[in-house]
């Protein structure tokens, strides 16, 4: 839950370590990067050259993008040898859900 | 047992702080203020005061290091002026939104340029809305006891903000003025030690003065400007026990032969010792004048204010610092704000004077009130009027 005026510790001080995590970054991005299964090679570059630390590789060896922190920079599709991600407007890509 | 003395008004700031048992000085020496942290090093490199002097090489670095030691749960003073007080600017605001309870005396200078050190007060003007309590002194006695209660008020659990202690450059600083000085056992019993809630401590790890994006910014604000108004009732409450241990009362507002006057003269700060020559000349050819001294600045005193003008037809507000394509003089546009809800409310008229260090003497101060008073009969509308400027 959002902390409201009443609730912030004296001097805004922080007492919880780690409580950055719970900043969700990834809402000001305007484009995130849409993955095609059928063209990837398991290489790994997206993981490598993504500068948030954005993607995982999964037990398959597929990449999998966390948005809750990725900034839609498009590094991933730029790099990516086969073209297999693709970055889509934000708002189109919560339209079609 | 308490002893009156005679003693420069910087020393006796300085003899304050060392009865209030200061952890940590940082401070930069700056004209009119250098006196009080130059016998302060002397305390200190004597013996005679246990406390860290941090020299350092800039007001920016001495704020800066008043922030680290006060986080760290010391009791910690600085002192500042004009110039150096405008240097130190952002920090400033810091230790405020901190809520770090740092005293510090501002020897009120006005600011460049031309280069002048000499006093007004243009320096805490544009500090106004930094956030810290801010009182003022009217002479050298009250600049003693008003410092020891700046670290009762700031170190109070119910407050934890700064206090800055103002008190007129050279008008007050460089004069010699009889001065009680309190005993230790009866500061020590007003003052107890500085228990800051939650300090830095390595036991004990925590986040300070933290990143505050904008989906948490507005609360931090709102709680600190709350936070900031409740102090009122304290600062008050800490005054009252002020009095009661030493003898002297200190209002938020102080009045001087005001209840059944008419027309009031508005001072802050030492001028208004000047002031009361005036009011007691007029009152001997029996008119119905008085004077209201703002002491508290910040927080303003609204209620207090509004009670203490009630009833008068004529005021006349003298500032000591011009705001450059503002309305009227900084004191007197806050008094019109305080004043415009009200349905009965006097007659607002802005003097500016007493600027870089010049004089303002009994027979301005009646001709203040004199032309304020023209200015209300007539119906005339002015912005202000600069007083002793040759025209």
């Amino acid at each position: 839950m959002q902390k409201t005026w009443k609730n912030l510790e004296i001097g805004n001080i922080i007492k919880e370590p780690g409580s950055a995590r719970e900043y969700k970054t990834g809402d000001w991005r305007s484009q995130r990067p849409e993955w095609n299964e059928e063209k990837c090679i398991k290489c790994g570059a997206c993981y490598l050259y993504c500068p948030e630390a954005a993607i995982r590789m999964n037990e398959e060896g597929h990449p999998e993008v966390d948005l809750y922190f990725c900034k839609g920079c498009g590094i991933c599709s730029r790099e990516c040898w086969t073209g297999c991600f693709k970055m889509i407007p934000e708002d189109e890509a919560k339209k079609t859900g | 047992m308490s002893k009156r003395v005679g003693m420069e008004v910087s020393l006796a700031v300085s003899e304050a702080v060392k009865m209030a048992g200061v952890d940590v000085v940082a401070a930069y020496p700056i004209t009119p203020q250098t006196h009080i942290v130059e016998s302060l090093s002397e305390l200190i490199a004597e013996g005679e005061l246990d406390a860290e002097y941090v020299c350092v090489e800039s007001e920016h670095s001495a704020m800066s290091a008043c922030l680290g030691s006060s986080a760290a749960g010391a009791r910690t003073f600085t002192s500042t002026a004009g110039q150096g007080l405008e240097l130190m600017h952002e920090v400033v605001y810091v230790a405020a939104s901190m809520r770090l309870p740092i005293v510090m005396a501002v020897a009120n200078r006005a600011l460049s340029a031309p280069l002048s050190v000499w006093g007004d007060h243009s320096d805490v003007m544009a500090v106004r809305d930094t956030g810290w309590i801010q009182i003022f002194c009217e002479n050298g006695q009250e600049a003693y006891d008003l410092t020891i209660w700046a670290f009762r008020c700031a170190e109070d659990k119910r407050v934890l903000f700064p206090v800055m202690v103002n008190l007129d450059g050279f008008h007050l600083t460089h004069v010699v003025e009889p001065v009680i000085l309190e005993d230790k056992e009866k500061i020590q019993k007003y003052l107890p030690p500085n228990k800051y809630p939650l300090p830095l401590d390595p036991r004990k790890p925590v986040t300070m003065g933290a990143f505050g994006p904008p989906n948490i910014y507005t609360e931090a604000r709102k709680a600190q400007e709350m936070a900031f108004e409740s102090t009122l009732p304290v600062i008050k409450e800490t005054l009252d026990e002020f009095g009661k241990e030493f003898g002297r009362k200190y209002n938020l507002i102080e009045k001087y032969k005001a209840d059944d006057a008419d027309t009031l003269l508005l001072t802050m700060g030492s001028f208004s010792q000047t002031a009361m020559e005036a009011i007691d000349r007029l009152r001997a050819n029996g008119e119905k004048v008085g004077l209201i001294r703002i002491r508290l600045w910040r927080p303003f005193p609204f209620e207090d204010f509004r009670k203490a003008v009630k009833g008068a037809k004529v005021l006349a507000v003298l500032d000591r610092a011009v705001s450059f394509g503002g309305p009227i003089g900084p004191v007197a546009s806050e008094v019109r704000s305080a004043l415009y809800s009200l349905n009965d409310r006097p007659f607002i008229a802005s003097f500016i004077g007493g600027l870089g260090g010049r004089d303002i003497y009994p027979e301005q101060f009646i001709y203040m009130i004199k032309r304020a008073k023209e200015l209300a009969s007539s119906g005339k509308h002015i912005e202000y009027e600069m007083i002793g400027v040759r025209e």
